[in-house]
């Protein structure tokens, strides 16, 4: 049974018997035993999750119906609430938090037979792009430990790269679950803006925020999806649209697929000349299997990091106001002080130092005086950017770039450079301003041995397309 | 602005002989060259079930605390999900108060600290407000006068800090964080502590009336802040506002602005400057107080909640609110004159709510004696519930049963104090029948002119002197007669016809 190889496979083995949940539960509690250096998990939920697992053995053994994530042992980014267990976004702010009700995903997560086995180590309120900025230290590629696993949801991607879990929940606000899976070698996908709920997922930025899913195989990710996408009476930004069955439909009858590339992404002088080599390569094959791949122009490149930036840290410096130090969370020890003392004492003690930048720079483009030149400025441009992706998905099936324009790098690299850190997010972030759904593929790998991935992004809600061309691709080599 | 326009009439002053300038202080009143601007908010508490973003109840009264989920306690990954019941009431009050309809919506968020505010922001319509425009009609000294209003928009409310329950600690209850509001807010076109007095009493009507919010000022489910600024008069520009907050009675809304004009008059006649300031009333001395100047003011730091979707709104679902919408007090107030020939006095004060003017119109389906149906009601049937504290939508006397008893008083079998002490008290217990009660009580009037003639003998033989002064020409003491025989008759004989009999037995 062990190494995991699909869902699927794994359930056929719980229906013949060959395993069990316990096992299997047992197998992964090992791995994450034999891995702890990574520091993959803040903290792992042993007892329940056999306990969990030893309820789904009897049921299938009684013959009940089955979820369709039976016995799937399930890691979630610590963003993620689970009912009476503590949620801390890596963040001593609320370190010792606990949840007093279940986000959506996990609520359908364990409605289909799902096995929660732990919370993922993660950038602080996921803000980062290495998994350095956690109040727990920092995460470690499995690949290379000297090296980032990317961020912010580093961990769950090193959970899903080292075989600690059958797949994990992300999050992704510019980048968060592809990236990551771009520098561990798996798969991650984001889903559409609105695709998945995010009641229960602690927001960053609300209108970019969405969960995301790590996997080894398109099929895992697809699956998973159709579990914890749909309507919600808890989030008026949830679509109403039907969830189609991901899982089952991921077969697109050798259809030839006419797919866009920025130009510019590919001229960017930050992308490292092998990794554009490789995608090059990889286009003149595609087109030798009669897809049809075209450059386009896309003037505006330069500016997505920017907007991405203005935008994510306006709504982050009021999504994080309600951590205070006065109901929850953090609170400073000194005393006899006014109340403005008390909230700048617990959020400057609370806060790491990426989360008070962030939270710094968002007050500052609201501000009355540069509102206009920032704030609005930069809505106007995801505006525009917005009408783009229509305009391009009007004319071709999807757009693919490199995930990121470099391979993980080491620890510390771009730690005191906060800008070229953002500038990793370049590719990334154009799909969370427009709302598009993107995966990263684990399709090459660099002479320095890191893996690295294809971006593929689809039309809002085209996540069946998206499915099945990343199929295709992942087939292709 | 103000202090420009104080300087250029001090100016005046220099050129205007000291004599004549004496002579016009004391002739005019000194407010009298000023010009009160007063502009009005009114936060009032929607009455839905539940909160505006969450299924939490909004009743007043439990104990802190308990209408709390993790929504109105802002815990991390919390959402919020618009009441349309709110959202409607919020038009409904709009086109009550003649005003536009917005047919795209969204909420933003006001951004600042305080222990009492959960997510640290409040979901406000600050810059898009849902109602624009259209006017409230108040009655004046000199008529009606249309009071025009900015907006009506829909936010939350906070929660409450109590700073007075424990010596060490502020108490914080977050039961009313959520609780829907709507904020009507006036332009700057009040010009007196009266007016301001009328408009807060019609809108507090208004809300009443159609049913949107109870108006208890106590409770706080209505609070007025008050814009005040005082110009010359003539003066085209604004003068530099001070804004009291919190007001928790019509009265001190009265009260605050009286203050407040005399206060800024007092400031500018000695030469002195208005601060922009947020002040305080203290109703203990009817005085207001800085709570903090303009330069603390903070930097709300408005944007759109990404959390809530925008919303559209259906010219059907306006239109289901519009239809929805009782007859206004005013027009009631107007229909009540025009087709009852009642006075605008008591017009008005049978239109105090909806169920006093219900109950006038279902009275007056049964009997035509509109004037004797407004004085039973706003006389004593109105004392007897001011006294239980109850009102006309829980009167045991029914509306048939009310003009049953109208309608014995004006035939003439009994007359209105016997009815309104002896027969009303049974009637409000629930006894249907006045006319039974009137014969069980031995209370309908005589008619019968042998009994009338012999109780009129009786009392006119108790004061021949009287008789005799009568006789000689003081016509006046038939009241005294008339009265005595009533005494004597324990109310039962008929006053008229006692006169007409006594005036012929006397010629």
């Amino acid at each position: 049974m062990f190494p995991f190889s699909s869902i699927q496979a794994y359930q056929n083995s719980l229906s013949s018997g060959i395993v069990t949940c316990v096992d299997t539960v047992t197998h992964y509690l090992q791995q994450i035993g034999n891995n702890q250096q990574l520091n993959a998990f803040i903290e792992v939920f042993a007892d329940e999750a056999l306990e969990a697992a030893s309820l789904l053995d009897e049921k299938r053994k009684q013959g009940k119906p089955l979820g369709k994530l039976h016995g799937v042992v399930v890691a979630i980014k610590d963003v993620i609430c689970y009912n009476g267990h503590k949620v801390s976004a890596a963040s001593k702010m609320i370190e010792n938090f606990t949840s007093i009700y279940h986000a959506t995903a996990v609520e359908k997560l364990l409605a289909e037979d799902a096995i929660i086995i732990g919370r993922n180590n993660c950038d602080e309120f996921a803000m980062g792009s290495s998994s350095e900025n956690s109040a727990f230290g920092v995460v470690k590629n499995a690949l290379d430990e000297s090296r980032v696993p990317g961020g912010s949801s580093g961990g769950s991607a090193v959970a899903v790269q080292a075989g600690m879990c059958m797949v994990s929940l992300g999050s992704d606000t510019g980048g968060s679950v592809r990236q990551p899976a771009d520098f561990c070698g798996i798969v991650g996908l984001k889903p559409s803006y609105g695709r998945v709920s995010r009641y229960g997922l602690i927001a960053y930025a609300s209108s970019f925020d969405q969960i995301g899913i790590f996997a080894n195989t398109i099929e895992d990710a697809a699956l998973t999806l159709e579990v914890i996408a749909g309507v919600d009476d808890y989030d008026s930004t949830v679509s109403q649209k039907e969830v189609p069955s991901y899982a089952a439909l991921l077969d697109s009858d050798n259809k030839k697929y006419k797919l866009a590339y920025f130009k510019e992404a590919l001229e960017n002088e930050a992308l490292d000349a092998e990794i554009k080599q490789q995608i090059l390569s990889f286009i003149a094959l595609l087109k030798a299997q009669g897809h049809t791949v075209e450059p386009i122009n896309f003037e505006w490149l330069d500016y997505v990091v920017p907007t991405y930036y203005i935008l994510t840290t306006a709504e982050a410096s009021s999504n994080l106001s309600r951590f205070d130090g006065v109901r929850f969370g953090h609170q400073t020890a000194q005393k006899n002080i006014d109340l403005t003392e008390l909230y700048k004492a617990s959020r400057s003690e609370g806060f790491g130092k990426e989360v008070q930048r962030r939270i710094m720079l968002g007050t500052f483009v609201l501000s009355s005086g540069y509102y206009d030149a920032y704030f609005t400025k930069a809505q106007q441009v995801r505006q525009l950017l917005y009408q783009r992706s229509k305009e391009i998905f009007a004319d071709y099936d999807a757009i693919i770039s490199p995930t990121v324009p470099a391979t993980a790098w080491k620890f510390g690299e771009k730690s005191d450079n906060p800008t070229a850190m953002y500038l990793a997010d370049i590719y990334t972030v154009f799909a969370n301003l427009v709302g598009i759904p993107a995966v990263s593929l684990p399709l090459f790998k660099h002479s320095n041995s890191m893996p690295f991935g294809l971006q593929v992004m689809c039309s809002h809600f085209e996540e069946v397309h998206l499915h099945q061309l990343s199929k295709v691709l992942m087939h292709l080599k | 602005m103000a202090f420009f326009i104080a300087f250029i009439y001090s100016n005046n002053k220099f050129t205007t002989s000291p004599l004549l300038l004496s002579l016009q202080i004391e002739m005019t009143n000194i407010s009298d060259k000023y010009e009160t601007v007063i502009g009005l908010e009114i936060h009032a508490q929607l009455q839905t079930q539940t909160k505006l973003f969450c299924g939490d109840s909004i009743a007043f009264g439990a104990a802190p605390n308990t209408h709390v989920s993790p929504i109105t306690l802002g815990h991390p990954g919390t959402l919020p999900k618009t009441n349309k019941v709110a959202v409607a009431y919020a038009i409904k009050m709009g086109l009550a108060c003649n005003c536009k309809i917005e047919r795209d919506n969204y909420f933003a968020r006001k951004n600042y600290f305080y222990p009492d505010l959960p997510k640290g922001y409040q979901i406000s319509q600050h810059t898009t407000p849902i109602c624009v425009g259209g006017y409230v009609t108040i009655n004046t000294s000199t008529g009606q006068k249309n009071i025009e209003l900015n907006r009506i928009h829909i936010e939350e409310d906070a929660g409450k800090s109590m700073h007075d329950l424990d010596e060490q600690f502020t108490c914080i209850d977050l039961n009313r964080a959520g609780t829907p509001l709507i904020e009507i807010v006036t332009e700057p076109c009040i010009h007196s502590s009266d007016e301001a007095f009328e408009y807060v009493s019609e809108a507090r009507r208004l809300v009443q009336w159609i049913g949107v919010c109870d108006g208890n000022m106590e409770e706080g489910s209505l609070r007025c802040d008050a814009n005040i600024s005082i110009r010359l008069k003539g003066a085209t520009t604004l003068g530099t506002r001070v804004e009291v907050k919190n007001l928790n009675s019509i009265r001190n809304v009265k009260k605050a602005i009286e203050f407040e004009v005399q206060r800024m008059i007092e400031i500018v006649e000695n030469g002195g400057t208005i601060i922009q300031q947020t002040r305080s009333f203290d109703a203990s001395n009817d005085t207001t107080f800085s709570i903090r100047d303009k330069e603390d003011a903070n930097d709300y730091r408005y944007f759109a909640d990404p959390d809530l979707a925008p919303f559209h709104l259906t010219e059907s679902f306006i239109e289901d609110i519009r239809k929805s919408l009782p007859a206004l007090p005013l027009q009631l107030i107007q229909q009540f004159q025009q087709s009852f020939g009642l006075t605008i006095y008591d017009a008005n004060n049978l239109c105090a709510d909806t169920a006093t003017a219900e109950y006038f119109l279902e009275v007056s389906r049964y009997s035509t004696h509109y004037k004797a149906i407004a004085n039973w009601m706003l006389g004593p049937i109105k004392q007897q519930l001011n006294e239980t504290a109850k009102d006309f939508s829980t009167l045991l006397l029914l509306p048939q049963t009310l003009a049953e008893l109208i309608a014995i008083v004006e035939a003439g079998k009994v007359n209105f104090s016997v009815a309104s002490y002896k027969i009303l008290p049974e009637l409000l217990n629930g006894n249907n029948s006045p006319l039974a009660i009137a014969e069980a009580m031995n209370l309908l009037q005589v008619s019968d002119t042998k009994e009338l003639e012999r109780w009129i003998d009786e009392a006119l033989e108790g004061m021949p002197d009287k008789v005799a002064e009568y006789k000689r020409g003081k016509k006046g003491l038939i009241g005294l007669f008339v009265g005595e025989i009533k005494k004597i008759s324990k109310g039962k004989a008929d006053p008229k016809m006692v006169t007409t009999l006594l005036q012929e037995k006397l010629k």
